[in-house]
């Protein structure tokens, strides 16, 4: 199948407008019989809801969670980007389109990344009309703040819980149209398979998970808002439920994936403790904005942070790169991370973390405060409590987590931190208007692959998902649904549900028939080392052909010998976990045979035999100018297909952050 | 920080279903480390009983950083534990020493049918949201957000409000099992800023009226809601309701 990314003729910043003056609309009287089922309802899939129920169509959602304000977007911490140029620092739609492109590595999409930068502002705009509570200035007026790889202030946030009060602004804007009856919701169910008639997507098989029924659900089109897959490394900064199930199972039925191999490493995490750690949590990258990253100039240094005099520690990060110093994009600060702790400079038991370090932003804020309250000679006990005021009104929560899983206070001593998986640029592909290459099944938010190229940048995240749910979707499903108003429901007693429905209940009765005796947590820890060993931070050649037969093996382990206690007609979390898991074994193969056959680095995605001399990713764009689109074709069996991308605007160079 | 091991007792709430009778189970484990978060050494707990064959004990959870609001356990009688203004998946367990007890029961309220062990069901949060907790502003062409300035301090105090995370600690505190600190920092959230007044006593005239219907209790001014609730969220949001539900009275916009 050749692939048709469907980008609009005509000038980059023209098409978005072009294509919304030009595609076709659907009469309200046809949107009321056309049903739209949501797959997850996070930022992208809650704000797509909410919007196609106020435009009248029928929409069902769907989430694993007891609640849709549970999504994972809910966690994001520091910030939504915006063109909005509020501080006059010279921002606009073209230079967040160019950071964006550049952050990426020269690996996304161009018409793409340019409608993102410009639909980013009036997100903002639609979130302060929905009441959600921004910072604000003393005036009145919104806060901006700095995040890595930029040099203006673009970023809008709500103190370390932006992406709760998103989320939460989608979620009432969705209840509202639950309460209207333009929207049905179902929470505890979990999609386990698409249905395909004719080539098209027309509906879903999910599960209960209060009773363990299966249900089948039409809809003549299905949107999958199912967010990223970075719990296939076991440890990841993800909710313990997040997971792949139903891109995968999308992927299976045609939907190709791209570029799995393209997964974020957070720079800023706290570091594993022991062999119980079920979870990795982030420290927001805001924090370094005022914090400054160092390790010690000798190795083994076992003397406590402050023990150490400033002359003999190496804030690495301002000594490479001086021109964004500690705000260089996550992918470089985590390879800087991992390259000084490789080479014997790393702090704490484990040796594996780095210090971030306030002190000098506690001093420097305390001078000012000394300032403003006209103090002639203050103490400098006095500076360094007034400096403490001043952090903690910023970043306060971070500070109190870290407090509360470390033991330690980070007001007195360094935090530690290590890099952690935290998002994955990948997903099934999709074209412009966000359909993957099964007509009517579109990807929207984490779950495609889209917006982010082989890196993305910090308070990005959610300005996708947030733009692809609230703005595209909109247009671009009328677009495609004014051609499916003649299709009547549906009735889901049709063979192909009956099928897809029976093929889901034989493998949930197969999975419980195996009665082993290795639990499904146990697997899913073994593979996630495999995973972060030899598809992690840096990877190569040899690592990853061995990677790829040793989940083969472990997934033929898995298939007889896991232990899933319970009964299938019931409430049973140990049964919903095996469904994922065996999923992400899976999608582990292919991570490992993408990045296999990428032999350049380029963003979060290191191949160790493609480095500059200094130990920058090294691209070959002559080879790898392209989008990998996998196609499944069974078992360990993938064709891949290339998406080439072509620069019309923007050039792709070395990146340079120096 | 120094770190220890410890063995402990739990006392575990164990019940099949919502129709089934519920009772408490007894289970010993060791060796858990005083770095373990608590829902860490509930997941060591579950691969023992994995391990011995039998059904591990189902709970709440999903972010495991204190902001997604699904953990919702009752310990020694507290709602998310001893620690202050600390949900449980962020409570850990230096907090207990060798030797200890904990007793761990669900969420306790009429209006929070137990679903297994110490999973309930918490929708009637949802459709309260659904019975006015909104703006009602369509997706389109908003004006530009500076346009309307908004003093800090209220800013400040609705994005203090807009903190909740919506877990239940405060229903599960309060021995009449009212939610009305839930529903009266969703009405302060949106009540303090101006793009939320025009509905503000209707909307706080519909929650009241579908926190009722759901059978939460009365709210007699406890205050266990606030000294148990995660996010600190204050009581101070119930007296702002509660003048906003009057003036609707007298005013006749809840008719």
């Amino acid at each position: 199948m050749p692939i048709n990314s469907k980008i609009p003729q005509g000038e980059l910043s023209k098409k978005w407008t072009t294509y919304k003056s030009t595609c076709k609309l659907v009469n309200p009287a046809n949107k009321r019989q056309l049903e739209v089922i949501v797959i997850g309802t996070g930022l992208a899939g809650a704000s797509a809801a909410a919007s196609l129920g106020e435009l009248g169509y029928k929409v069902k959602t769907f989430c694993f969670q007891d609640s849709p304000r549970r999504a994972h977007s809910i966690a994001a911490q520091g910030g939504i980007n915006a063109a909005k140029n509020y501080q006059n620092d010279g921002d606009s739609t073209y230079r967040l389109f160019y950071d964006t492109v550049k952050g990426g590595d020269y690996r996304a999409r161009e018409a793409n990344v340019y409608r993102l930068a410009e639909v980013s502002a009036n997100i903002i705009d639609q979130c302060v009309a929905q009441g959600v509570p921004f910072a604000r200035e003393y005036g009145g007026l919104l806060s901006n703040r700095s995040f890595g790889g930029t040099q203006v202030q673009r970023t809008f946030y709500a103190a370390g819980q932006t992406g709760q009060q998103l989320l939460i602004g989608a979620y009432q804007a969705l209840e509202r149209q639950v309460a209207l009856g333009n929207v049905k919701q179902y929470s505890r169910h979990e999609m386990l398979d698409v249905v395909i008639i004719d080539g098209k997507c027309r509906g879903v098989i999910v599960r209960n998970l209060v009773t363990g029924e299966l249900e089948r659900h039409f809809g003549h089109a299905v949107l999958l808002c199912s967010g990223g897959y970075g719990n296939v490394f076991y440890l990841s900064t993800n909710a313990m439920g997040s997971n792949v199930t139903a891109a995968w199972k999308a992927h299976k039925k045609g939907a190709f994936f791209g570029n799995p191999c393209y997964t974020q490493i957070h720079p800023t995490c706290i570091p594993v403790s022991g062999d119980h750690q079920s979870k990795l949590t982030l420290m927001s990258e805001s924090l370094r904005n005022d914090g400054r990253i160092w390790v010690p100039k000798k190795q083994n240094d076992t003397r406590k942070a402050t023990d150490i005099p400033e002359e003999e520690r190496d804030y690495y990060l301002e000594r490479r790169y001086p021109a964004f110093g500690n705000l260089v994009p996550r992918d470089v600060a985590s390879r800087a991370a991992k390259e000084r702790c490789d080479a014997g400079y790393g702090v704490g038991s484990s040796k594996q973390a780095v210090f971030l370090d306030f002190a000098s932003a506690i001093e420097r804020y305390g001078k000012v405060e000394a300032n403003k309250q006209q103090m002639s000679n203050p103490s400098r006990e006095q500076i360094i409590a007034m400096g403490k005021e001043v952090v903690k009104e910023k970043y306060g929560n971070l500070f109190d987590m870290y407090a509360k899983i470390t033991g330690e206070n980070p007001y007195e001593v360094p935090m530690r931190i290590y890099p952690a998986v935290h998002y994955t640029m990948g997903g099934l592909w999709v074209d412009y208007e966000l359909q993957t290459s099964v007509p009517g099944l579109y990807a929207l938010g984490e779950a495609n692959f889209s917006d982010h190229g082989a890196n993305r940048l910090g308070a990005s995240a959610l300005m996708q998902g947030l733009a692809d749910g609230y703005f595209v979707i909109p247009y671009t499903l009328g677009n495609n649904l004014a051609d499916d108003i003649r299709t009547k429901a549906i009735p889901t007693d049709h063979p192909a549900f009956e099928e897809a429905e029976k093929a889901v209940r034989e493998r949930i009765e197969k999975l419980m028939s195996i009665k082993g005796t290795e639990s499904v947590e146990s697997f899913h820890k073994r593979l996630g080392k495999i995973m972060w060993d030899k598809c992690g931070m840096a990877r190569n050649a040899q690592g990853l052909k061995e990677a790829a037969e040793e989940i083969k093996a472990l997934r033929k382990e898995f298939w007889n010998n896991v232990r899933i206690p319970g009964d299938i007609n019931e409430f049973n979390p140990e049964l919903d976990k095996a469904n994922r898991v065996a999923d992400f074994m899976e999608l582990g193969e292919l991570m490992c045979i993408d990045a296999l056959h990428r032999s350049e680095s380029c963003g979060g995605h290191f191949r160790e035999e493609h480095q500059t001399e200094d130990g920058e990713a090294l691209r070959h764009d002559e080879e790898f100018l392209y989008v990998a689109a996998w196609e499944y074709k069974g078992e360990s069996n993938f064709e891949l297909h290339k998406e080439s991308l072509d620069y019309e605007v923007v050039h792709p160079t070395q990146r340079s952050y120096k | 920080m120094e770190h220890y091991n410890m063995n402990l007792t739990l006392k575990v709430w164990r019940q099949k279903n919502n129709k089934a009778q519920g009772k408490f189970e007894t289970f010993q484990v060791k060796d858990i480390s005083s770095e373990m978060s608590f829902l860490e050494m509930f997941d060591v707990l579950n691969e023992q009983l994995v391990a011995d064959n039998k059904e591990p004990i189902a709970f709440d959870h999903d972010c495991r950083e204190g902001i997604c609001g699904m953990c919702s356990m009752h310990i020694n009688g507290r709602a998310h534990g001893p620690w202050h203004q600390t949900t449980t998946c962020q409570l850990h367990m230096r907090e207990y020493k060798d030797g200890d007890t904990i007793v761990v029961e669900p969420w306790r309220a009429d209006a929070f049918p137990v679903i297994k062990d110490l999973v309930v069901d918490r929708t009637a949060f949802d459709r309260i949201i659904e019975s006015g907790g909104y703006i009602s502003v369509n997706t389109g062409n908003a004006q530009d957000a500076n346009c309307l300035p908004i003093e800090k301090q209220q800013a400040d105090l609705s994005f203090a409000a807009a903190a909740c995370i919506g877990c239940g600690a405060c229903v599960a505190a309060c021995p009449n099992a009212s939610a009305m600190l839930f529903v009266s920092a969703k009405a302060s959230h949106l009540a303090l800023l101006p793009q939320g007044r025009p509905e503000a006593k209707i909307r706080a005239t519909n929650m009241i009226a579908q926190m009722d219907k759901e059978g939460f209790g009365s709210c007699t001014n406890i205050g266990a809601c606030e000294a148990e609730c995660p996010k600190g969220i204050s009581l101070d949001n119930i007296a702002r309701m509660n003048r906003e539900y009057i003036a609707a009275t007298f005013s006749g916009s809840n008719e």
